[in-house]
């Protein structure tokens, strides 16, 4: 600990602490632009200056390290004067051009000069110009506005782990851009729209929609990915304008993908706003009370083993826990699951399909194994993990099978179910190293879990890992990377066919031996119809509605409060931040009212108990002991990794124009080459 | 200086010759493991001794797989220093110092030279022959001034005629003498004086 005085008072603060770290801690603001807590210090803006005891100049305090007996003066008249000519230079050559800057308003640099900056230009010149560059369908660049804090280069570089942002030029003529304009490759590229202190680099699809006092904010969590990334919705009356990162250090820190950030224009196309029937191939809107009828009546008629149900991948814990109790309980049929695949799962153990390291412990690993995954597009926020995990440990990656660039090096291993095998065996080079290694982690990906030995890979490697003490109290190295928000939720509600692992809804489904099935959300369901009447229950007209004879129209993860479960376990709620489109309701209500009309009473009187006996099942949920009727059957097979369209994996997604936007710049990319 | 122009025209390919591979990989041999990159403003100088004086697109992207880094930090670097070009200069690249010393010595003299025999604007290749040139900051040798660089030898002690001389020498691509246009030997006084004491 060292003993540091900031404005005469004194405190003690730890070591390997900067000044500005210390300033804080001791609650004198400091005013920055080129420092911030996640990137390396580059110490070029020069507004944090501080004055120091017997140094004879002010010193840049993100840069100066914090050593014993320093006496530090932030409210100094030298302090004041120094950040006023700093702030000087930089306005200096930036436009005044607020009103028509989407930065106003939650801008550094108007923010500063307002605090610390002095009311006039003493600047006669011509201001420089610098010309736009083009970085994709995300960033819009008015670069003359830039007063070069080099945060989004260390971005890219540091954090999103690919280098293609960088400064060119010198001097005044210094100019942030990337290699010949090309539009940036990262899936994390808009976050250094949030990055940067004044209005250069902002954000495109949004360009002109609203200024940030006119947005109402609500805190929530996204449901693009199985992360669960916490999110703030900005929204304009009914429409969300945008989404930005909230911080929680857990789980996404301060970023976001671009999907979680620039999905949100999918909200407002592709609606299903009435129910709708299908008659002679034609959908026709229909009364609310005349389509539940007709689902009643079919309900009726048809015997509960010939009723199925499928639920989606967006879709709410309290939605899945009232479809089931509605399976349960109106319907009395068995035929419910959340997959549209046949993955394996085994329920036995909440371990057995959550990511057990647990996403801040990553960096801590010292190898990782990805099985079957590329967590680059799976899970855009774990990878970035992953990335820090390199970077601090030099953790060596191994992959089997080549799946393209990952942001850092890892070494191939044949993607065969035979080396897994032979590891297990300890035939393999890789059983050692994983018993040298202190903490490893093994990702098992999605696509590995639809393979037909995923039931001998998973159960053996779980035994090998546990006999070698890999898995333990201290730490968990076999984990699940669901690629769906709703996945982990589901499995917690089992919403998976009790008796075995294997999907017999989907197969029977496959096989048409249903007379009714209902997707809940669910669009991935690929199969050809035959005589079924198909219920979609949804927001957007996708696949899923496409299949349907009955639409009946749902709402988004924005339009109703919702529980989700991400990857690791952590139950988090999203809040409604606006309202559903049109006749649309939330989903829960849906499932509701026809409990109600099939059997005269409702299955909850409102959402509080639904969420109240949600909770009290998650609560008091027995460990199941799951047949075992199939064996670790093994066979020898290839791992491959699904190749997974990340702009268009889900119905919002799909509906959103900025995603179609960036998968053709990454499709017309590949079809030109990397290399300009 | 403005921003340096990057050619329109590029040739689409770059590669080492064998002579400059042996001797780049050399220069990276001289730092430690996991710093090779440093190596990146040597070999763009080779690069552009190699490319009649210019560094073209091909060259910055074949030294940053050369040394695997990313094409935009190669670029930074290109970009950067103003003895990289990235344009085509010609056969004869001419540098003209106007930095206070030259300055007040008659760079400017020289200046019009160039624009009277090369062409009216900097660096733009002349339409008689090969060379193109340029104003640049001070180059070091101001006991000479005014003095221009033409490619790697430094002309010292000039005047505009003298300048023209040169130039029209350039023209008929004769071959010039680098050095003091004035008879010194290198800075040595002009009046033969040795010490700073009268004698």
């Amino acid at each position: 600990m060292l003993k540091v005085k900031v404005n005469d008072t004194e405190i003690e603060v730890e070591d390997g602490l900067t000044v500005l770290q210390a300033c804080e801690q001791a609650g004198a603001e400091i005013p920055r632009f080129c420092y911030h807590e996640k990137l390396s210090i580059a110490g070029n803006c020069r507004m944090c200056l501080v004055e120091m005891e017997k140094s004879p100049k002010p010193i840049a305090s993100c840069a100066m390290p914090v050593t014993n007996g320093m006496n530090i003066k932030t409210n100094t008249p030298i302090v004041e004067k120094a950040r006023k000519g700093v702030m000087e230079f930089l306005l200096a050559n930036h436009p005044l051009d607020c009103p028509v800057c989407d930065q106003g308003g939650e801008c550094d640099l108007q923010d500063q000069s307002m605090f610390y900056g002095i009311d006039k230009s003493r600047y006669k010149e011509n201001k420089r110009y610098v010309p736009e560059k083009y970085m994709g369908p995300l960033i819009k660049t008015q670069m003359t506005r830039c007063i070069h804090c080099t945060r989004c280069i260390r971005f890219a570089e540091e954090i999103a782990g690919i280098e293609e942002l960088g400064a060119i030029g010198r001097g005044e003529d210094m100019q942030i851009t990337t290699y010949l304009e090309k539009s940036m490759q990262s899936e994390l590229s808009a976050n250094v729209i949030d990055l940067c202190p004044v209005g250069a680099l902002t954000s495109k699809p949004y360009v002109f929609e609203a200024r940030p006092w006119e947005l109402k904010k609500t805190e929530t969590i996204d449901v693009m990915d199985a992360i669960g990334s916490n999110i703030r919705v900005d929204t304009y009356g009914w429409e969300v304008k945008r989404v930005l990162p909230r911080i929680n250090e857990e789980i996404n820190e301060e970023w976001i993908s671009d999907k979680t950030r620039y999905s949100c224009d999918g909200l407002k196309k592709q609606r299903i706003d009435t129910p709708l029937v299908k008659e002679n191939n034609i959908y026709k809107k229909l009364e609310w009370e005349k389509a539940l009828n007709i689902i009643a009546e079919k309900i009726k008629k048809t015997l509960p083993e010939k009723i199925a149900g499928l639920t989606g991948d967006l879709t709410n814990m309290e939605t899945l826990f009232i479809v089931k109790e509605f399976f349960e309980k109106t319907i009395k049929s068995k035929n419910l699951d959340c997959r549209a695949e046949n993955t394996y799962v085994n329920t036995e153990d909440r371990k057995n399909y959550i990511f057990n390291t647990q996403l801040n412990k990553i960096e801590e690993s010292d190898l990782i194994l990805l099985i079957g995954t590329n967590p680059r597009f799976e899970g855009t926020i774990l990878n970035l993990r992953i990335l820090k995990a390199y970077r601090k440990n030099k953790t060596k990656i191994y992959s089997f099978g080549d799946i393209g660039e990952l942001t850092y090096p890892y070494e191939v291993i044949e993607n065969k179910t035979d080396i897994i095998k032979k590891i297990i065996e300890e035939k393999h080079d890789l059983s050692e190293i994983i018993k040298n290694s202190k903490k490893p982690i093994i990702i098992l990906g999605q696509s590995v879990l639809k393979i037909k030995s995923s039931k001998y890979i998973f159960n053996e490697l779980k035994r090998f890992l546990e006999k070698n003490d890999k898995i333990n109290n201290d730490w968990q190295s076999l984990n699940i990377l669901s690629n769906n928000a709703s996945t982990v939720g589901a499995y917690d509600l089992d919403l998976i066919n009790p008796d075995n692992s294997e999907n017999f809804t989907l197969k029977s489904i496959k096989n048409n031996e249903f007379d009714i099935i209902f997707l809940f959300g669910q669009d991935n369901l690929k199969f050809i119809k035959k005589n079924e009447f198909i219920i979609y229950v949804g927001s957007h007209g996708d696949r899923g509605a496409e299949l349907a004879d009955l639409v009946l129209p749902g709402s988004a993860y924005t339009e109703q409060d919702g529980y989700f479960t991400n990857l690791e376990g952590k139950i988090q709620k999203a809040y409604k931040a606006s309202y559903p489109p049109g006749e649309a309701k939330e989903d829960w209500s849906i499932v509701n009212e026809l409990a109600n009309l099939i059997k005269r009473k409702k299955l909850f009187n409102d959402k509080n108990e639904l969420n109240e006996s949600m909770i009290k099942y998650l609560e008091s949920k027995k460990i199941k002991i799951a047949g075992n009727s199939i064996k670790n059957e093994f066979l020898s097979e290839e791992i491959l990794v699904e190749d997974i369209d990340y702009y268009y994996s889900n119905v919002i997604s799909r509906a959103s124009t900025t995603m179609t936007q960036c998968r053709n710049e990454k499709l017309n990319l590949k079809k030109n080459g990397t290399e300009g | 200086m403005s921003l340096k122009k990057i050619s329109k025209n590029q040739p689409d390919n770059f590669e080492f010759n064998e002579e400059n591979k042996i001797l780049s990989k050399k220069i990276i041999s001289n730092y430690p493991t996991g710093r090779q990159k440093s190596a990146v403003m040597a070999l763009l100088y080779i690069a552009q001794r190699q490319n009649n004086n210019w560094i073209p697109l091909s060259a910055m992207k074949y030294i940053a797989n050369f040394l695997n880094i990313s094409y935009i930090k190669v670029y930074e670097v290109a970009t950067f220093y103003s003895m990289y070009n990235l344009a085509p200069v010609g056969k004869y690249f001419i540098q003209v110092c106007t930095t206070t010393p030259c300055m007040i010595r008659g760079a400017y003299n020289l200046v019009e030279a160039c624009r009277e025999k090369i062409s009216k604007e900097e660096k733009k290749i002349s339409s008689t022959s090969d060379c193109s040139w340029m104003e640049v900051e001070c180059l070091g040798a101001c006991v000479n001034a005014p003095m221009v660089q033409i490619n790697e030898d430094y002309y010292e002690d000039l005047s505009k005629e003298k300048m023209i001389k040169i130039l029209d020498k350039i023209n008929k691509d004769e071959k010039i003498y680098p050095g003091s246009y004035r008879g010194r030997k290198n800075s040595e006084p002009e009046n033969g004086r040795k010490t700073l004491i009268k004698t």
